[in-house]
């Protein structure tokens, strides 16, 4: 029996990287001009398939390397070096309105990488690839300890650097779905913070009681945080995404208890009642829902906090400020006016004097969920707000592109931005 | 040397070690940085692993940071310590047992599955020990592979034969290895799963065993015929590898035997003598009273070599090799007389005009052991004599430096050789 024989060599290094690492995919041994498709697939946690492919055309040495060739099409096109994670979407066939998030970041997120010969664009599980690799994606670097957090009636997780320490701190907050995402705590501290994720939504102390925590509840954390033995009590920052942003500001601006060294606000906004705390916040939302616009079934949050208001009690006042802030927002983010917010909060600064703590980053046609760099991008998303439990489809925005750039970037802005006041030096842009 | 320390204490926050990639297959390289220091300190940098068999080993280096409080493994000098100057992968290849260790110590993996686990550190000052008794300023934990994610590895036992196949990920079928060591027996996985992470299905023969039902030239025939014979092998592409007592039988089977016929092969620290009778107890058939010692009564066996090899009826036909063969020799080899075996084989070769299918590798200072790259040198270590069963302490040979110089640069060609043959002359069946 004439069994088919590859030559075909394809190696993804490193084959095992941390989650905003990147890799070098190379296809090397087949004939010069050889038109090949790359695929990349995944299976979730919950079961869902994702892939990724892009088409190539081998030079004269019988070489693709998918860090310096153009893809000729796929769900990339272009030079894209990392387009095999982050233009992964779910296989045709499944389910709407998917999300890509791992749950368990202990264990690495695993992605087989195969060569398929010619330009392809489906059935790719019923032919034989040339070429195959495994690649994992970790969230922790090795000696990085995650330590589950109970004192004080705080649902959290707190991320330990390597090392003997003491780190700097960080206080994590996600946004208005609740539960403890870790992910990005995890890759906070393979960077050298120690960084506590924070559930303040969905609480093991609000699903007993029924009760929404309060300003309390934060300090409570950034305590826990600045009196741990491995933290450097003295920098701590806050980071928020989406309604953590305003926990964030809240806190930075009007707490007697939390000196943050600086703060990282992701697609958020200042607009909240300033009396009270998140219940407040909350309530606002829901006195405001009359203005949520549903279109072709997705919902539109974003008018909800419009038009920035003129009444200073429902505004944080930034021009209190008295530590760095950075802003990351996209342009095209349809679930919060966080661009529309950004340009109110650089006013009040600018006339209160405290301009030059501002840093905005605005990205074109970048969503809501700025995330950790390579992961997918899911323009809309099933989407249950924490304790609600009426599922919708969320429209967050962008274009998958421009707001996988925006991601990109935004992480590398934001470690440098924490690394300068957290540790105190600037970046080696050696790696 | 005045050393000015560090403090941690005061709440100020510490330098940060980074290591890129931490976790890496252990012959990929690494960049360890250190930043936030003050500017101009000098600067100790440290391994240290936890071996399998329960021993520490460490490595260290004396730096200064620049300007900046950075120190950069891969760009900076190192001044003292278990290396010096320009060594990006220093903390790895320069490491030895602590202080107080045992003699004698081989640091090697067993466990493929798992990764090494190397600490890197860096402390206050130009410091040679206590390592342990002074917190460091920072380190980072790094992750050492011999496994590539998605490399199946299976375990093979079938009449007679022992060992442990492992197969690369991706469709197949692929090249394959047979994986020969040496004469201190056991089954050693860590060169196959490395071999199958580059591509190769490479089977880890164990083919010194107590059990006498079985001879080992069977052993041998039938172990690559199961890798000739496996669904992701290509039967007409398998090689055999072999280091020491595996070269031997490689160089011999190449020549002489009628059932493998490798397609190429690579031999490490061997030489083309016939393993005297057709049993084991053949094979350790030496002349053991030619052993010398040294000056710490380290075992030289380079004279046993000699005798056997310098009997003409001794020597393998290698008139017959019909392969591809790649040598790689040590010319600091006090275990076995390799470099001399290797001229006379180049000499034989060439006078039945088959010189161009041997290529020899031969470095300088370089000892018996030559292993996968960034692994410690040993001079010297434990040794049980099979055939006597004596424990005694061998010397291989060849100084730290140079060894591991020889073991990168002749993994790389080793690789290359193999990729060459084995892979770039299938022809693509891949229609245009």
């Amino acid at each position: 029996m004439d069994r088919t024989q590859s030559c075909v060599k394809l190696s993804v290094k490193p084959s095992r990287g941390l989650m905003d690492e990147k890799f070098v995919v190379l296809v090397q041994n087949v004939p010069p001009g050889f038109q090949l498709t790359i695929h990349a697939l995944h299976k979730c946690e919950e079961g869902h398939s994702w892939e990724a492919f892009a088409h190539y055309t081998a030079n004269t040495t019988g070489t693709v390397n998918v860090s310096e060739d153009p893809s000729l099409g796929g769900t990339y096109s272009g030079v894209e070096q990392m387009g095999l994670l982050w233009s992964l979407r779910p296989v045709p066939g499944s389910k709407p309105g998917l999300r890509m998030r791992k749950v368990d970041i202990q264990t690495p997120m695993e992605v087989t990488i195969s060569v398929y010969q010619g330009h392809q664009t489906e059935g790719f599980m019923d032919q034989v690839q040339l070429a195959g690799a495994v690649v994992e994606r970790w969230y922790m670097a090795p000696g990085v300890r995650r330590v589950p957090i109970t004192e004080g009636g705080l649902t959290a997780t707190l991320f330990l650097p390597s090392g003997p320490g003491p780190f700097p701190g960080l206080l994590d907050l996600w946004g208005g779905e609740g539960k403890l995402v870790e992910s990005r705590a995890a890759l906070l501290a393979s960077h050298g913070f120690a960084s506590l994720a924070l559930d303040y939504l969905t609480p093991k102390i609000t699903i007993e009681t029924g009760k929404i925590v309060d300003n309390s509840y934060f300090e409570t954390a950034y305590r826990v945080l600045e009196q741990h033995p491995k933290v450097v009590g003295s920098r701590i920052a806050m980071m928020g995404l989406s309604l953590g942003t305003s926990m964030t500001l809240k806190m930075a601006v009007y707490s007697q208890v939390m000196k943050l060294r600086c703060a990282v606000c992701i697609s958020g906004t200042h607009v909240q009642p300033i009396d009270g705390s998140l219940e407040e916040m909350l309530n606002f939302c829901r006195e405001n829902a009359g203005k949520i616009r549903v279109n072709e079934n997705q919902t539109i949050f974003r008018d909800l906090l419009l038009p920035i208001p003129t009444d200073p009690a429902l505004k944080v006042d930034v021009g209190r400020l008295q530590c760095p802030l950075l802003l990351v927002v996209g342009d095209d983010d349809e679930n919060w006016p966080a661009q529309e917010s950004a340009v109110d909060m650089k006013d009040m600064m600018e006339q209160a004097g405290n301009s030059h703590l501002l840093t905005v980053l605005l990205y074109p046609k970048a969503g809501h969920l700025i995330e950790p760099p390579y992961s997918p991008h899911a323009r809309a998303s099933t989407f249950v707000p924490a304790n609600s439990h009426q599922e919708l489809v969320a429209l967050w925005g962008g274009e998958t592109v421009a707001h996988s750039r925006a991601q990109e970037d935004a992480w590398r802005k934001t470690l440098v931005f924490l690394r300068e006041h957290l540790y105190g030096c600037t970046m080696t842009v050696e790696h | 040397m005045i050393s000015r320390q560090l403090s941690t204490m005061s709440g100020t926050v510490p330098p940060i070690v980074s290591v890129v990639p931490s976790r890496a297959l252990v012959d990929e390289k690494i960049k360890v940085l250190v930043e936030n220091l003050p500017p101009g300190s000098p600067v100790t940098l440290h391994s240290l692993h936890h071996s399998e068999d329960r021993d520490y080993w460490e490595a260290y280096g004396h730096y200064v940071s620049d300007h900046r409080g950075t120190v950069s493994v891969a760009k900076d000098l190192s001044f003292g310590g278990t290396y010096t100057g320009k060594e990006a992968m220093g903390l790895l290849w320069s490491m030895h047992p602590v202080p107080g260790s045992r003699k004698g110590l081989r640091l090697r993996k067993r466990d493929v599955c798992s990764p090494m686990l190397v600490n890197i550190s860096v402390h206050s000052g130009h410091i040679a020990e206590g390592f342990r008794q002074q917190p460091p300023l920072a380190s980072a934990l790094i992750e050492r592979w011999y496994m590539a994610p998605g490399v199946q590895r299976i375990s093979i036992k079938e009449t007679g034969v022992r060992g442990t196949l492992f197969i690369p990920p991706g469709p197949g079928p692929f090249p394959g290895l047979l994986d020969l060591w040496g004469g201190g027996g056991g089954l050693l996985e860590y060169r196959s799963s490395l071999i199958a992470s580059h591509g190769f299905a490479s089977l880890a023969l164990e083919y010194l065993s107590s059990d006498d039902q079985y001879p080992l030239f069977s052993i041998i025939e039938a172990a690559f015929s199961i890798l000739k014979d496996h669904p992701q092998v290509i039967p007409e592409r398998v090689g055999i590898f072999g280091l020491s007592l595996g070269s031997i039988l490689t160089i011999f089977f190449t020549a002489e035997s009628a059932v493998i016929k490798p397609f190429c092969c690579v031999c490490i620290s061997g030489s083309h003598i016939y393993p005297s009778g057709k049993s084991r107890k053949g094979i350790n058939h030496l002349k053991l009273n030619k052993v010398r010692l040294d000056e710490n009564n380290h075992h030289i066996w380079r004279d046993v070599g000699r005798a056997i090899f310098h009997t003409p009826s001794n020597q393998v036909d290698v008139g017959k090799v019909n392969c591809p063969m790649l040598l790689v020799n040590g010319l600091d080899d006090q275990n076995w007389p390799t470099v001399e075996s290797a001229e006379d084989m180049a000499e034989k070769m060439n006078a039945v005009g088959k010189g161009h299918l041997l290529t020899r590798l031969e470095y300088p200072d370089t000892g018996h052991l030559i292993e996968p790259p960034f692994s410690p040198h040993f001079r010297a270590t434990n040794f049980i004599v099979e055939a006597t069963k004596e424990k005694v302490i061998m010397l291989w040979g060849g100084q730290t430096k140079p060894h591991s110089d020889a073991q990168e640069d002749s993994w790389r060609k080793i690789l290359a050789f193999l990729q060459h043959h084995l892979y770039s002359s299938l022809t693509p069946k891949v229609k245009l």
